[in-house]
Parts: C-alpha cells; sequence; structure tokens
C-alpha cells in the first residue's frame, strides 16, 4: 500500500511520476500539441505582419515576388513534402517494431535517414537561394531603402491631398469662413507649367489598382507615364537584367518585403534546423533499438513537430513565391 | 486504514525535500518541482529587491522639483529597468512559476509536474534572461521604459546599447513562461490523482490553469514582437520603423495583443491566492466555487480582446476605439464575480487575523480602487485626458504591485511553514503588513490627484511647470515619497522576520491555518515524493471536519465527521481509489 508506484510494473523508460505508459505517453502528446500551437502563434505574428503589409502595399509584394526563384521553391516544397511522407512512415514502423526480435529496426533507420535527407537538403537549396539573392543585391537590411527625396512621385503625390483638405474646411458648418479670418474667399495656387504635382496622385493610385486587380489599363489610365509601365511579364524580363538600384519602377518600400521574407523563412530555417536536430537524436536512439511498439513516443512526438515545420513551408511558399 | 492517509504526519525529523539529498549539485541540477519552486521564489525575491532599489531612486529624485541626484538619462534608465525588471522578472513568475511550481502538485494530488527536466529548463532560461537584464544595466543604458515603444527603442543615434540585451532577455524570459505554462496546463489535465475532479480544484488552481493558458497563447506573439524589434534595431528591417516607411502603431498593436494578456498573467493567479486565503482564514466555505472558477476563464478569454485600450490616442480608428472600450468595460464582470464572492465568503466567517488574512484584506481594498479606476482610462473622453499621466501609474501600480504582489507576499506567508516547516513571528508579520499598506497607499493615492491635475509620467523634473502646479505638485509627489520609503521599510521588516524564521522559527505543524486542500495533508515540509499514499480527495473548501489540535498546534482532519460528510462519489479511502484507477 504504500508503495503506489510499484503496483503496476515499472519499466525504464516510465518516469517515476507517473502511474502507467498510458498516462506518460497522453501527457507528452498534450505538451507537444501545446507547443505547436505556440510555434504556429511565433509565426503567426509573422503571417499578421505579412498581412499588414501586403493590405496596404500590394504593390511591393507583387513587383517583388518576381525576383523569387519558383523553381528552387518548388523542388523545396516537393522536398519537405516527400520528407514528411517518410517520417509519417517512420512513425507507423516504429509502432509495429517488435521489442525482442527489432524486425523493423533497419526499415525505422532508413526512413529517418530519408528525412533527415530532406531536411539537409531543404537547407542546401535554401542556401543557394539566399546566396543568389545576396549576390543580386537584395541583402537584409536597408541597403536599398531610398529617402524619401530620392523619389518624386510618390511624394509628390502629398500635394495633391493638401489641395483637399483645404476645400474641406471651407465647408465645415458653425467654422469660421475664410472672410471671418480675414482670408480672400478664394486660393489660386500658381502651378508651374506641365508639373507633375497634379496628376501624380492619379498615377499612384493607379499604380495601386493595378497591382490589386491586374488591370494594367487602370494604370495607364491617369498615368503621365504610362508608356514606361509595361506588363508585369514584360517587367520580369526587364528585372531580369536590371540591377533593382537602378530599376525607375522599383516601388519605394521593395527592401521590406525581401526583410518579411528573410524574417520568415530565416525563421523556418532554424527550425528545419532544429527539426533535423530531433530526427538526429531519434536515429541514435533507434540505433540502439530503443523504439518499439511498447514505447515510440519520442518517435511520434518528433514526427508532429517535422509536420508543422513541413506545414508551415506550405504557407510561406504561395505566400511568397506565387504572386501574381 | 483510511485513517493513517489523511492525518498529519507525526512531528518527528523525517525525510523531507529539504534534506533528502544534499549538496550544491542536488539543488542546482534537481528535477523536484519543490526545489525548483523554491529557487524560483529566491531568484524573484532578489529581482524585487533590485526593481525596489529602482523604484526607490525614482521616488527620490522625484520628492522635490528640480533637478535632482540624478541627470535625465539616469532617470529614464531608472524607470525603465525598474518597470522591466519588475514586469518581466519579478510579477510575471513570482506566482505560477514561484509558489505555483512548489504548490501546485502537492494541491493536485500529483508527486511531481509532467515534465520535471522542462520545468528545470525554464528555471535557466529565466536565470539566462535574467543575465541579459544585468548587461543591459551595466551597459549602462536602457531608457526605453518597459515597453520599448518604437521609434525610441530604435533610435539609433542615442548610445542605448542596452535595449538589444534586454530585448533579448525579454525574449528569453517569455519562452521560460512558456514552458512554465504548457507543463502547468499538462499537469492539470494529466496528473489528477483518482478522486480529483475539476469541480474539486482548489481555485488556485482554476487561476493558475486559466494563467497557463494566457502564458501559453499570447506569450509566442510577444516573442516574434521582440525577434523582429532586435532585427529592427540591429539591421533596419524597416517593419516598424517610420524613417524607413514602417508603422510604429503595428508595433504597439503586436507588443499589446501580448502584453494585455500579460497583465491578466500577473492578477489571475494572484486572485487565485486570495481565493484560498479567504476561505481558510475565514475557515468558512468559499461562496460561490464555480462563478469564480468560470470568471478566471472568462478574464483570460477578456484579456485577449482588449490591448487596443493601450493605444486609444495611438491614432486607432474610432471605431475600434469603441469597440475596445466597450469590452474593456466588460472585464469588470468577472472581476466583480470574483470581488463579491469574496465579500460573502467573508460575512458570517469566523475570521482570524492572520498575517495571509491581513494580506488577502489589503488586496480587496487596493484591488477595488485599481479596479474602478481602469474603467476612468476605460472610458475614451476621460481617457484622452488621462492618458500617460500620473493618473495611468497610479492605477497599474495598484493593480500589479498592490494586487498582484500583496497576493503574492499574502500566499508567500500563507505557505511560508509548508514550504520551510518554520513559523513566522506572527505579530512582526501583521506589523509588516500594515507598514506595507498604509506606506503603499501613501504613495499611489496621491499619484492619482497628480495625474489627474495633469502631471505627466516619465518627467524627472517637473520645475517647468506653472508655479501654482509646480507647488501642487511638489506636495503630491512629497507624499508619494514618503509613502515609499515606508513600504521599504515594511518589506525589510518582512524580508528580515523571514529570514530570522529559517533559523529560529517554531517548527510548523503540517496544517497550521486549518486548511482543507491537499498540500495541507502533507507534512511541513513535504516528502521528497509529496505523499506516501496517493491522498482521499474531497471537498477542499470544507472546514467543517478539520479540529484543533492542541500538542500539534495545528489543525488535523477528524475521520469520522469527514466520512459522515462524504457526499456521494466521494474517493472515501485507498482501496477505492485504485478502483477507480482502472488497473
Amino acid at each position: 500500500m504504500a508503495h503506489d508506484a510499484e503496483h503496476h510494473d515499472h519499466p525504464d523508460h516510465l518516469a517515476h511520476h507517473f502511474d502507467t505508459p498510458k498516462q506518460q505517453f497522453e501527457a507528452g502528446k498534450l505538451g507537444m500539441w501545446l507547443f505547436i500551437a505556440t510555434e504556429i502563434l511565433l509565426f503567426g505574428g509573422l503571417f499578421v505582419g505579412y498581412s499588414v503589409w501586403r493590405g496596404n502595399h500590394p504593390e511591393l509584394f507583387e513587383y517583388s515576388s518576381h525576383f523569387l526563384d519558383t523553381t528552387m521553391g518548388g523542388i523545396n516544397t516537393a522536398v519537405l513534402i516527400a520528407s514528411s511522407l517518410t517520417m509519417a512512415a517512420a512513425v507507423t514502423v516504429a509502432q509495429r517494431n517488435d521489442p525482442v526480435k527489432q524486425d523493423k529496426r533497419p526499415i525505422l533507420i532508413l526512413l529517418l535517414v530519408l528525412t533527415l535527407c530532406g531536411a539537409a537538403g531543404f537547407m542546401v537549396i535554401k542556401y543557394f537561394e539566399w546566396t543568389h539573392k545576396f549576390a543580386e543585391g537584395w541583402y537584409p537590411g536597408v541597403k536599398y531603402y531610398e529617402k524619401p527625396s530620392d523619389k518624386s512621385h510618390t511624394w509628390d503625390s502629398h500635394a495633391g491631398v493638401i489641395g483637399v483638405e483645404m476645400t474641406t474646411i471651407d465647408t465645415v458648418d458653425g467654422a469660421p469662413t475664410r472672410g471671418d479670418l480675414g482670408l480672400p474667399d478664394t486660393v489660386t495656387v500658381e502651378l508651374p507649367a506641365a508639373a507633375p504635382v497634379a496628376v501624380a496622385p492619379d498615377h499612384f493610385l493607379a499604380d495601386k489598382l493595378a497591382a490589386v486587380y491586374g488591370n494594367d489599363d487602370a494604370a495607364h489610365a491617369g498615368d503621365p507615364h504610362g508608356a514606361d509601365v509595361t506588363t508585369h511579364d514584360a517587367k520580369h524580363d526587364e528585372h531580369e537584367q536590371t540591377h533593382p538600384l537602378q530599376d525607375p519602377h522599383r516601388p519605394r518600400d521593395a527592401h521590406i518585403f525581401f526583410n518579411i521574407y528573410y524574417m520568415m523563412t530565416g525563421l523556418h530555417g532554424i527550425h528545419v534546423i532544429i527539426g533535423g536536430i530531433v530526427i538526429t537524436w531519434l536515429l541514435i536512439k533507434s540505433f540502439r533499438g530503443q523504439f518499439h511498439r511498447d514505447y515510440f513516443t519520442p518517435v511520434d512526438l518528433g514526427g508532429l513537430y517535422w509536420h508543422v515545420v513541413d506545414l508551415i513551408w506550405i504557407f510561406l511558399f504561395p505566400l511568397f513565391y506565387l504572386i501574381h | 486504514m483510511s485513517a493513517i492517509d489523511t492525518q498529519p504526519q507525526t512531528p518527528v525529523v523525517v525525510d523531507n525535500y529539504l534534506n533528502h539529498t544534499k549538496g550544491v549539485l542536488s539543488w542546482a541540477l534537481t528535477l523536484d518541482h519543490k526545489r525548483i519552486g523554491v529557487m524560483y521564489t529566491i531568484s524573484v525575491l532578489l529581482s524585487f529587491f533590485l526593481g525596489g532599489m529602482f523604484a526607490l531612486l525614482v521616488r527620490t529624485e522625484l520628492i522635490a522639483p528640480g533637478e535632482g541626484f540624478l541627470t535625465q538619462d539616469q532617470y529614464n534608465q531608472a524607470f525603465s529597468l525598474h518597470g522591466a525588471i519588475m514586469v518581466f522578472l519579478v510579477i510575471i513568475p513570482s506566482v505560477p512559476a514561484a509558489l505555483g511550481n512548489f504548490i501546485m502538485p502537492i494541491m493536485l494530488g500529483a508527486k511531481d509536474v509532467a515534465f520535471p527536466r522542462l520545468n528545470l529548463f525554464s528555471y535557466y532560461l529565466w536565470v539566462f534572461g535574467a543575465i541579459f537584464f544585468v548587461v543591459a544595466m551595466f551597459t549602462g543604458s536602457l531608457d526605453t521604459g518597459w515597453t520599448f515603444y518604437t521609434p525610441y527603442s530604435i533610435d539609433t543615434d542615442s548610445a542605448m546599447s542596452g535595449v538589444i540585451p534586454a530585448l533579448t532577455g525579454a525574449f528569453i524570459l517569455g519562452f521560460s513562461s512558456i514552458f512554465t505554462g504548457m507543463n502547468f496546463i499538462v499537469t492539470i489535465h494529466r496528473l489528477r490523482p483518482p478522486g480529483m475532479t475539476w469541480f474539486r480544484m482548489p481555485l488556485f488552481l482554476w487561476a493558475i490553469y486559466a494563467t497557463a493558458l494566457i502564458q501559453v497563447l499570447a506569450t509566442p506573439v510577444l516573442g516574434i514582437t521582440l525577434l523582429l524589434l532586435i532585427m529592427e534595431r540591429a539591421f533596419g528591417i524597416g517593419i516598424f520603423n517610420p524613417a524607413l516607411g514602417g508603422d510604429p502603431v503595428l508595433y504597439q498593436h503586436f507588443f499589446w495583443f501580448y502584453s494585455h494578456p500579460a497583465v491578466y498573467i500577473m492578477i489571475l493567479p494572484g486572485m487565485g491566492i486570495i481565493s484560498e486565503l479567504i476561505a481558510v482564514h475565514s475557515h468558512k466555505h468559499i461562496c460561490g466555487y464555480k462563478f469564480i472558477a468560470f470568471s478566471s476563464v472568462a478574464i483570460a478569454i477578456f484579456g485577449f480582446l482588449v490591448w487596443g485600450h493601450h493605444m486609444f490616442v495611438s491614432g486607432q480608428s474610432p471605431l475600434l476605439n469603441a469597440i475596445f472600450s466597450a469590452i474593456t468595460f466588460s472585464v469588470s464582470i468577472p472581476s466583480a464575480v470574483k470581488m463579491f464572492n469574496w465579500l460573502a465568503t467573508l460575512y458570517k466567517g469566523s475570521i482570524s487575523l492572520n498575517t495571509p488574512m491581513l494580506y488577502a484584506l489589503s488586496f480587496m481594498f487596493i484591488f477595488a480602487i485599481g479596479g474602478l479606476t481602469g474603467l476612468h482610462l476605460g472610458t475614451l473622453a476621460t481617457d484622452v485626458h488621462l492618458h500617460d499621466t500620473y493618473f495611468v501609474v497610479a492605477h497599474f501600480h495598484y493593480v500589479m504591485m498592490g494586487s498582484a504582489l500583496i497576493a503574492m507576499i499574502g500566499g508567500l506567508h500563507h505557505w511560508w511553514p509548508k514550504i520551510t516547516g518554520k513559523m513566522y513571528n506572527e505579530n512582526l508579520g501583521r506589523l509588516g503588513c500594515i507598514l506595507v499598506f498604509v506606506g503603499f497607499n501613501t504613495t499611489f493615492l496621491p499619484q492619482f490627484v497628480l495625474g489627474s491635475q495633469g502631471m505627466p509620467r516619465r518627467y524627472h523634473d517637473y520645475s517647468n511647470f506653472l508655479p501654482e502646479q509646480v507647488e501642487l505638485y511638489a506636495t503630491y509627489h512629497m507624499w508619494s515619497s514618503i509613502g515609499s520609503y515606508i513600504m521599504a521599510v515594511g518589506f525589510f521588516l518582512t524580508a528580515g522576520y523571514l529570514i530570522h524564521s529559517l533559523f529560529a522559527g517554531r517548527r510548523a505543524p503540517a496544517n497550521p491555518w486549518g486548511g482543507r486542500s491537499l498540500e495541507w495533508q502533507c507534512a511541513s515540509p513535504p516528502p521528497y515524493d509529496n505523499f506516501a499514499v496517493t491522498p482521499s480527495v474531497g471537498d477542499c473548501y470544507d472546514f467543517s471536519v478539520l479540529e484543533w489540535d492542541e500538542k500539534e498546534q495545528g489543525y488535523r482532519i477528524n475521520e469520522e465527521a469527514r466520512r459522515k460528510q462524504a457526499y456521494p462519489g466521494e474517493v472515501a479511502d485507498r482501496s477505492g481509489a485504485e478502483k477507480l484507477d482502472g488497473d
């Protein structure tokens, strides 16, 4: 009676504070699901940041995503999905392994090695992608940030807004009129001949509309430089040769797209590395034959974690590479 | 058979968690939740001392108008470090990680938390995070306030070399908090012994559970926010930096999405402690058990939906302001449910004015003021006037310091005999509590007036206002500073008699106050495995079965009365428990 735990046979893998292996397994599983919830929330913050920026500045994403290599991204997606498959198979095999005969141990090891190759392959491809971006000049950080004075058209657009505000002030009920304040009834703003100020807002809005609706006519409509803004495919070809700094059509905050891209894929890459470490650990324990049908919790939980890492990439891929 | 299980253990010096193994390493590498809890408690109290010293610097600077002994920069650093240390190192881990680690598994009737290694890892993450704060302190410059608002925090022109260490520290502390929360949720779900149903859990456990939910669901967002801010400062990624086309208000949204729920990480466990203290020291069944339990969960849920009330003047849309204001008001409903239930529990109770009970009563008085002044700030029109004034400072000190920390100190006194096995000097304890209570109100009541008269927060010198304002502010600031000294005396006295009790205190009985929850059924201090046998669980607020044991100088359960009171379905003894166990 005094030795509560000894009522049950207490195998090596059962910690002292659990009564049964089932209780321990369920605790581990619940813990892993909670951890996955925190991981999703961690990335959730970045996804929210992405949504806010994409909602407010769709043109950045539309423009910059052409610099990402869809083929490499696609291969990486396939690699990760394949590694998820081998991981899932590894869990099943571990659950069927006989504790004494160890009949499934070789195939468990093979599957884990394949999964690990997937993780490594992903990181290698990612490395080439990033170095390629660096070679093109898209470093993370402020290198490609342009001060407002460097580029006239986006900031000229504010002139139009100021004009609108002046007229609305006059129409507020009960507010002192211009006459009360000793001002002339109308203000004439002298614009220099062929000033871009008046048309600039239209150009800016049209760019935005075109970016949102993919309608190039909208871009041409109010745009004095309409001839320069060609279709997206032509743009794409153009970027292939033009260094981004020389590109006159680069939106002002294009660097932010790349910084979000580096943050999200970078954090995901760190998770892939952690996943690789976990799989290596599982591999070492599998060599020792420690996983079998009575005890496979680490394989099961490691597999869950690996699937989540893959799943996050499944969202990242279309959000960055497949914007059209 | 069952009589042996539930009676207090005999008073010979027996094997307990303190003397089970010896040596520094046996503590540093321990997986025992009790030792980890004790290490957390000591670390948190040391940080509390440090944060308190910064508070005294701030108050001394403000005692009179004009530049005092701190320069403007030093003052900014003093209040930033005070805030950051108190929030991240003291209040957030104080109840869940420190007291909760010790008490929660015992209250639940478990041998340990679900993941003891993860628990130790959390503690070392805490230590690691704290080291970063110390680095930030000695590199000399963290002057952003504890909120790290952009663009202050990304202003690379100023030499704020302490910002990145502090952000890194807070990031690491966040993960410590997440792992503790995960551990507690799994423990409460999976390690409840037979008979411990959800609605037999003491209310402290409900509060800890609700807190853990917030820790797990809100803290990752803080993690990613701080990471983005570190990157923003280090590389200039432009997301939050207005000079690079970024959006500083987006940072505020991210920050408060965590940091408002974090306010409930601070107060909920405190409320859990108060539920225990009020019931045990009134020797009366808690009133409205289910209401208090569910109000904890309700507060946890509401807590996620009100972050925008920190940003009423940040250029949020008026519609959003109105919505956030309305939801903010609704938080007062579950809070009031708790207050009225505690009051109803006191009513006709047999109240013992022990030190823990005095702290509980202080909590109720202070929390009422702290909560009600929150309504002034949740109201859009008045908030525009009160925003960033001393009214806000006073309000959140009433809730975070006067409520959360007072509850923590009350809980420390309540469980001190259990943790250390010693009784402290009761009269000095009462005196300490009164000094803290008087000092606290002297410090912060004047600040409500200061704020409503327009004194802005975070000013190191107020001599440049209009002469009549300066005169008014000087008076209230002086009172406020005097109050902080009274409070300091109270805390030093408390530290003194608690340390003294370790060496010279009377040996504590298993159940000195007459508590009924499971931690009072094991010895003081508890044995290594908490319970020699899995204890039987009854109604943890049914005090009618307790009787005073003159020899023990403590309470014990009258077995005969208990068996009569046992309601249907209660697992009366060990053989029944085994049947339920199912194997």
